[in-house]
């Protein structure tokens, strides 16, 4: 047992015991941030608070949730939007806010694409965080399954029939994923176990990995410059703040955080209010119906790009050309053989390739969701072609292109 | 660094800190409305129960609001033996008395048993007893069983609602709310 | 300046992508049909019909507005309604697949147009003669035609009907009048047959017999429908969120138009009557929307300031860093 003096102060009495202030400095007040960066810097608390208010609305539906095929339905549009108090509310703020955070998402990862975040000594965030986009893929995908309406009873039927592997005929291995022969009351229970507990603790263990992978290599800033952090951190501490090109996590680079989420707040609980329709499918809105297919099924938003790339091929290589999507982001770091840590703009080739992918990955998305006939199907299938040329062009222009 | 701008800091960070309280004490109501009881919950809670074919000495066990209630029409023999201090605790209908109350025991809540012989509850929880009445005769329990709010109407009994009568035993201190 | 550039393309990129899986996708998937502003002259029916019915059709609606100019007698009407009562009154039993609807309120909910078709010739009224090969007075309503067929006795049960059967109606009258008779709401605690009853558990079994009991006779009002109709017309408690209000709009006024060949009759609601209608589906589908529209502007208010006093404070802590 180590030797306790006695406490002047509560601070005091923790921090002899927590090392409270150690842990502040650590953490927040000695933890340093480039000074040049913008607003897209935020991005990563922005998602923090929207996993927040996920985590905190989705524990108020599960107080009335019944994971059960007979009731979930009602038990989500009759007692949870009628009959609890502000239950809309939580409901509402939890669609939104699942579908809201796959924007902020998409946006984090092209901030990370164009600045060249994800270079050397920086494999790790970006590995993590795609860890991350996976995990909240999955979860958005089983949390898309408990209102069991016609889009959840659906997108459960062919989501786990990709499994089947194509002429593989993995029949076994879709009913195992399911526990029947058709989604029902075991893939119910198991989606919900999946969506409240298991992928939550996995996404809440890859952030804490996430926030560690960034404390070495330290964050990227907007011209991708590599300095002497001690130095710039002494200058500050100095108090030649201006000089520095640091400055600490809390409160400054917080400050800049906190105000970029009030905007985002405000768009946030404008669309909870107002226009929460385009996160809750109207299909979704009818019962669940395993002898009815609805006209037109599509996947949320945020799926539509990678469900276009399996869409105008042939069975067998759509899910080969789906499950190339799946990790080819993954590569990233890999394929991008430049040395260049730069904005996009200043890096020749590279900046055309980041624009080509961030658009047909757009039009990819637009083809998702319409149906796949006439101008649509060839549009579509051109933008998928585009995507496989796109990366297998990466290593090539970016192995010739100049350093900086 | 100026004493002033360090000034404006903190109280710009107050200021912030502060109205973000606000907020939280906003989003704390309604989640205090999330976790009240559903309305359908409250409205389920009223049973109306019909007296008249009650028999002296047979108790009936009806339910209300997920807890078991007795019912007792007491014998003219059993009407014999009660004070006036314990028959504020009957209910009269048509110069009938009938004992109603919670069949939860005011020890621990647990269900008493009745002895029809004997004219007594027996909760075999910790072996407190009640007379017909339900007024307490053996400790542990701390009083006679709880008088549900009831409301006459006719012959019929209607629970959750407040009638004269029950407000009148609530004055006296006959029994506590429910 | 430049940090306002690239918000200003960021959001120009999440706007494109909104408007291309939102507006542009939307448009593309459904069929766009036209309203008819609730009007029921037969337009709408003589232009989608085929070829060999058109001039029947003609003729049916031409026959209605002649009707339709003739002035109704109401106290005459009065005696002639004696016989729509015989099958229209409370707790009547299911006729040929459907319980007669009540029409305590049809002078005040329906269209005069299309209760003058309705008693003319019921399959044409309602737009679905395709279901009837061998003649529309095979409809469960076509007995009509032997009480009340000649044109000034039809005028004089309508103008009874607007006279003495309107009155206020509420949109939960209007409903169950409407549309009940075939949609359940649940979440309203509707049945075909109406309001579902408070009944109460055996207290030895826990059984409750009555609810059992109407249970039952739901289901058999049900297969009687599901048959007559060839499916149970879908409950109607959320069907608000479900569809589009557009959707919903025109088909009500017009089935036929958004889903051919549906068994599903036009009801023929006049603006009143749709109106009300939709309340109701509101009440029930969408209840949250008055205190919805009641916290909106407090919480962006809210976020408004919360927003203005972090950039004060951002300010404030970014002094002298630049």
């Amino acid at each position: 047992m180590a030797h306790f003096e006695k406490a002047n102060s509560i601070g005091e009495w923790l921090d002899q015991r927590l090392a409270v202030n150690t842990l502040k400095r650590v953490m927040q007040t000695e933890y340093w941030i480039p000074k040049d960066i913008n607003f897209l810097w935020a991005m990563g608390m922005v998602l923090a608070a929207t996993f927040g208010i996920l985590l905190v609305s989705g524990i108020f539906l599960l107080m009335y949730y019944q994971p059960n095929i007979d009731t979930a339905f009602d038990s989500v549009n009759y007692t949870i939007m009628s009959e609890v108090g502000y239950g809309w509310l939580w409901r509402h703020i939890h669609g939104v806010g699942a579908s809201i955070v796959f924007l902020i998402i998409y946006i984090h990862m092209f901030t990370g694409i164009y600045y060249g975040s994800y270079k050397k000594g920086r494999e790790l965030i970006w590995l993590s965080g795609m860890g991350l986009f996976v995990a909240f893929s999955a979860e958005a995908f089983s949390g898309y399954m408990l209102p069991w309406g016609q889009m959840s009873y659906w997108a459960g039927m062919v989501i786990t029939n990709l499994f089947s592997g194509g002429s593989l005929h993995a029949d076994g291995l879709v009913e195992w994923i399911r526990g029947d022969y058709v989604p029902g009351q075991a893939f119910l229970s198991r989606f919900f176990m999946l969506h409240v507990l298991l992928i939550p603790l996995a996404i809440i263990g890859l952030i804490v990995l996430h926030f560690g992978t960034l404390r070495i290599p330290h964050v990227n800033n907007q011209e991708g410059e590599e300095f002497d952090y001690k130095e710039a951190a002494e200058l500050y501490k100095a108090g030649k703040v201006k000089e520095s090109k640091v400055i600490p996590f809390s409160p400054v680079f917080l400050s800049k955080d906190i105000f970029v989420m009030g905007v985002y707040f405000i768009l946030f609980f404008y669309l909870v209010f107002y226009h929460f329709g385009f996160a809750m499918d109207p299909v979704n809105f009818d019962p669940a119906d395993g002898l009815k297919t609805p006209a037109h099924i599509y996947p949320e938003w945020y799926f539509l790009w990678s469900y276009e790339i399996l869409r105008p091929f042939p069975t067998d290589p759509g899910l080969i050309a789906f499950a190339f999507a799946q990790v080819i982001f993954f590569m990233l770091p890999f394929l991008d053989r430049s040395p260049n840590v730069a904005p996009a703009s200043r890096r020749g080739a590279f900046k055309f390739w980041f624009w080509a992918m961030l658009i047909d990955m757009i039009v990819l998305t637009f083809m998702g969701k319409l149906p796949p006939e006439g101008i649509w199907s060839t549009i579509g299938l051109v933008a998928a072609l585009a995507f496989f040329v796109l990366w297998i062009a990466l290593p090539i222009i970016t192995k010739t292109e100049k350093k900086l | 660094m100026a004493n002033n701008t360090k000034g404006r800091r903190d109280f710009m960070g107050m200021a912030l800190g502060g109205f973000t309280a606000l907020g939280g004490i906003g989003a704390l109501y309604a989640m205090k409305r999330s976790w009240d009881p559903l309305p359908s919950v409250k409205a389920a809670g009223f049973t109306t129960i019909d007296l008249a074919p009650a028999q002296d000495n047979v108790l009936i066990t009806e339910k209300w609001r997920g807890k078991p209630i007795f019912i007792l029409k007491q014998s003219k023999k059993m009407m014999s033996k009660v004070s006036d201090e314990t028959k504020k605790r009957l209910i009269e209908i048509n110069g009938a008395h009938y004992m109603v109350a919670v069949g939860l025991c005011t020890h621990l809540g647990c269900i008493p048993g009745y002895d029809p012989t004997d004219e007594s509850f027996l909760c075999a929880c910790h072996g407190g007893m009640y007379d017909a009445t339900a007024e307490v005769t053996k400790a542990p329990p701390p009083r006679g069983l709880d008088i549900p709010p009831f409301k006459i109407e006719g012959t019929k009994l209607v629970l959750g609602e407040t009638g004269p009568e029950y407000e009148q035993m609530l004055a006296d201190g006959t029994t506590m709310p429910v | 300046m430049k940090e306002l550039k690239i918000f200003g393309i960021v959001v120009v990129f999440t706007l494109a992508l909104y408007w291309g899986v939102e507006p542009f996708a939307h448009g593309q998937m459904h069929k766009h049909v036209e309203g008819h502003g609730l009007v029921y002259d037969g337009s709408a029916d003589i232009e989608e019909a085929s070829k060999e019915k058109k001039e029947a059709k003609k003729a049916f609606w031409a026959d209605v507005k002649k009707i339709a100019a003739l002035k109704g007698d109401a106290t005459a009407g009065e005696a002639s309604y004696m016989m729509c009562a015989g099958c229209h009154m409370d707790g009547a039993a299911n006729m040929g697949g459907v319980t007669p609807p009540s029409l305590d309120h049809a002078g005040a909910i329906y269209d005069k147009n299309f209760l003058i078709a309705l008693i003319k010739d019921p399959a044409m009224a309602t737009n679905v003669d395709h279901k009837y090969p061998n003649g529309t007075m095979a409809h469960p309503m076509g007995s009509v035609s032997a009480m009340v067929s000649a044109p000034q006795d039809i005028a004089n049960v309508v103008a009874y009907l607007q006279a003495k059967k309107a009155g206020e109606v509420t949109p939960k009258e209007a409903f169950t009048e409407a549309c009940g008779r075939c949609h359940a709401n649940r979440y309203g605690k509707l049945t075909q047959l109406g309001e579902v009853p408070k009944t109460k558990s055996n207290i030895k079994t826990g059984q409750d017999i009555d609810a059992l009991k109407y249970a039952q006779k739901v289901a058999t009002e049900q297969a009687a429908l599901a048959d007559y109709l060839g499916t149970l017309p879908p409950d109607l408690s959320i069907i608000i969120r479900a569809r589009s209000e557009h959707f919903l709009h025109t088909f009500i006024e017009n089935p036929q138009s958004q889903l051919a060949g549906t068994a599903m009759p036009r009801t023929g609601l006049n603006h009143e009557g749709m109106e009300k209608v939709f309340a109701y589906l509101e009440e029930t589908g969408d209840p949250s929307k008055p205190l919805r529209e009641e916290t909106g502007p407090k919480v962006l208010l809210f976020f408004f300031i919360f927003t203005a006093l972090a950039f004060l404070w951002k300010k404030a802590m970014w002094k002298g860093h630049h």
